[in-house]
C-alpha cells in the first residue's frame, strides 16, 4: 500500500496532488458512471466539479479518495494526508464536538496531548470555540458542518475533498460557510476538490470550474476563475460574477439539453 | 416548574394506576365474587398477611426468589455474552451469518418448553438444566437485536473509518459497538424479561433440586393456598421488574447524552 502510494506521487507532475488520466468507472450492473475523465489538481488550486444530480460527481470523488476503485485509466492521488468532507456531517452522535474533531487524529494514532491541541486550533479556525462540550444533536446544520470541517482540518490535509457539503444548509448558512471555507483555504493552501450542483457556489469558491455531463459523466468544459484570494463576499453581487455564472450555466445547459 | 410539581407529574400517573388496580382488586373480592368463591381472589391485605408476614411462607418464598433470581441472572449473563459473540461473528462475516442465522431462527420456532423434560433427563434437576432453559428462551431476541444494531451502522460513518485505514478491532470498538448500543440495550431488556420467564418455567417442571418460585407457585396452586400463590406471583413479577429497571438504568446512564430514546426531557 505504502509502496503504491509513493510511486503514484512520484509519477505525478510537479506540484500536482491529484491526477485523473482517462478514468472510467462502470458499476457491476453495467451503469457507466464516469467516462474517460482527465484533470489534475495542484497545491493551492481549488477545483470544483459542477453537474446535475446523478451525473457521477460523487462517484468521481469516491474514486479520488480511494473509497471506490475505478475500472479503467489511472487515478493518482497524494492520499498521505487526505481530508474528506461528506454530504452529511457524519459526526458520531455519542461524541462531543471536541471528541468528534479529534477522531481522525485519534484513528491515525496522533498522541492525545497533541491531538487535543490541534483540535483546539481547528475548532477555533471554524469558529466553534465554546461549543466543544456539545453533542451533535444540540448543533444546528451549519455547526455540524463546521465540526465536520474541523475534524478534517486537524490532519492538515494536503488534498481536501468535499462532497456537496453545504447542500442541505439554508442559503444564509451556506454563504457564510463558503466565506469561511475560502478563508481556511487561503490560510492552509491545500489542493481542493469540491463537488456541487450549485453554479454560484462553484464560481465563488474555485480557481477552476469543471462542468460534468449527465451519465456517463465526462468533463465537458473547463473555466478558469480569475479573481484573487482572499475573495470578498460581495463579489457575488458583481456583474463579472453573474457573467461567469452565466457562462458555466450555459455550458451545462448545452450538455444536458 | 418547581421540583415538587415536577415530582408530582412524574410519579402521580403511575401511582394513580396502582391505586386503581388495588381498588379493582378489593372490589372483585368484596362486591363481585359470591361468598363461596371469594377464596379464589384473596384481598391484598390477606395476601400480605399470609404470604409475607407468615414466617414459614416468607422464608419459603425468600428462598425461592433467591434461587430463581440467581438462575435468571446467570442465564441472562450467559445468553448476553453468547449473543454478543454470535452477533459480532455474524456481522463481521457474511458466510458465518448465512451458516448460523437460519438455525438461530429455527431455534426460535422450537417450543423450548417442550425440551425442558429432556434437559431434566440429560442434566438432572440441576442448576445447569435450568440455566440452559433460560439461555435458550432468551438468546434469540437478544441476538437479533444485537445483530440489527451492528448491521445498521451509517454507511457515511463506515466510509469515514475506511478513509482512516482502521483495523477491524478499532472499527468495532470506536464505531460498531457504540453505534449498536441502543439496539443492544433493547435486546438486553427483552432478554431480561424472558430469562425470568425461563427460570420460572424450568422450576415448574422440576419437583426436585433447588426450591424455586416456579415450584412454589405450583405447590400453592395444588394446595389451594391462594394467598401464598398471589404472594409468589407478586414476587416473580417484582423480580422481572427489578431486572428490567436495572438494565433501563444502565441504558439511561450510557445513552442519555446522545440518544433520543434516553434523552432527558427538559
Amino acid at each position: 500500500m505504502t509502496d503504491r502510494k509513493e510511486t503514484q506521487i512520484a509519477s505525478m507532475p510537479n506540484n500536482s496532488r491529484l491526477e485523473f488520466r482517462n478514468v472510467s468507472m462502470t458499476f457491476p450492473d453495467g451503469t457507466e458512471a464516469l467516462k474517460e475523465v482527465s484533470f489534475s489538481v495542484a497545491a493551492g488550486e481549488f477545483v470544483t466539479i459542477v453537474g446535475p444530480s446523478g451525473c457521477g460527481k460523487s462517484t468521481l470523488l469516491r474514486v479520488a479518495s480511494g473509497l471506490t476503485t475505478h475500472s479503467n485509466g489511472e487515478c493518482l492521488a497524494d492520499r498521505g494526508s487526505l481530508g474528506y468532507v461528506f454530504q452529511d456531517a457524519t459526526l458520531l452522535p455519542w461524541r462531543t464536538v471536541q471528541r468528534n474533531v479529534e477522531l481522525n487524529a485519534e484513528l491515525q494514532g496522533v498522541p492525545e496531548a497533541e491531538r487535543r491541541e490541534r483540535a483546539r486550533q481547528a475548532i477555533e479556525l471554524v469558529g466553534l470555540t465554546g461549543s466543544e462540550k456539545k453533542y451533535p444533536k444540540q448543533l444546528s446544520g451549519g455547526m455540524k458542518m463546521r465540526t465536520s470541517l474541523a475534524r478534517s482540518l486537524v490532519m492538515k490535509p494536503s488534498v481536501f475533498m468535499f462532497d456537496e457539503p453545504f447542500g442541505a444548509l439554508d442559503e444564509i448558512s451556506r454563504e457564510r460557510l463558503q466565506d469561511e471555507l475560502l478563508r481556511i483555504f487561503d490560510h492552509e493552501g491545500f489542493a481542493g476538490l469540491f463537488i456541487t450542483h450549485s453554479v454560484p457556489e462553484a464560481v465563488f469558491l474555485s480557481t477552476r470550474v469543471l462542468c460534468m455531463s449527465a451519465r456517463p459523466g465526462r468533463i465537458i468544459a473547463d473555466f478558469s476563475i480569475p479573481w484573487e484570494y482572499p475573495r470578498r463576499h460581495d463579489i457575488r453581487y458583481s456583474p463579472e460574477f453573474a457573467e461567469m455564472c452565466g457562462k458555466v450555466s450555459e455550458s451545462l445547459r448545452e450538455a444536458h439539453a | 416548574m418547581s421540583t415538587q410539581t415536577k415530582l408530582l407529574k412524574t410519579y402521580m400517573p403511575p401511582l394513580a394506576t396502582f391505586g386503581a388496580f388495588i381498588g379493582v382488586w378489593y372490589a372483585v373480592h368484596y362486591f363481585i365474587l359470591s361468598e363461596n368463591r371469594k377464596f379464589i381472589v384473596p384481598p391484598p391485605h390477606a395476601v400480605i398477611d399470609n404470604a409475607f408476614l407468615n414466617g414459614v411462607a416468607r422464608s419459603e418464598l425468600a428462598e425461592g426468589l433467591v434461587n430463581t433470581g440467581r438462575i435468571a441472572l446467570f442465564g441472562f449473563l450467559i445468553a448476553s455474552v453468547l449473543a454478543l459473540f454470535g452477533s459480532v461473528l455474524m456481522a463481521g462475516n457474511r458466510m458465518i451469518e448465512r451458516a448460523l442465522f437460519p438455525y438461530a431462527v429455527a431455534l426460535q420456532t422450537v417450543p423450548i418448553l417442550a425440551l425442558v423434560p429432556l434437559f431434566s433427563v440429560w442434566f438432572g434437576p440441576t442448576r445447569t438444566a435450568r440455566i440452559v432453559t433460560c439461555v435458550l428462551v432468551a438468546i434469540f431476541p437478544i441476538l437479533t437485536s444485537f445483530l440489527f444494531g451492528l448491521k445498521s451502522v451509517d454507511s457515511g460513518h463506515q466510509d469515514l473509518f475506511t478513509l482512516n485505514n482502521v483495523s477491524r478491532t478499532t472499527r468495532f470498538r470506536k464505531l460498531l459497538f457504540p453505534a449498536a448500543l441502543p439496539s443492544i440495550f433493547t435486546g438486553l431488556r427483552i432478554g431480561a424479561g424472558l430469562c425470568v420467564i425461563g427460570a420460572l418455567v424450568a422450576d415448574f417442571f422440576f419437583s426436585r433440586g433447588d426450591l424455586g418460585l416456579g415450584r412454589l407457585l405450583n405447590n400453592y396452586a395444588k394446595r389451594l393456598e391462594y394467598e401464598k400463590l398471589f404472594g409468589g406471583v407478586i414476587l416473580a413479577s417484582a423480580l422481572g421488574v427489578a431486572i428490567y429497571i436495572l438494565i433501563g438504568w444502565i441504558a439511561n446512564r450510557s445513552l442519555r447524552d446522545w440518544h433520543e430514546s434516553e434523552a432527558r426531557s427538559a
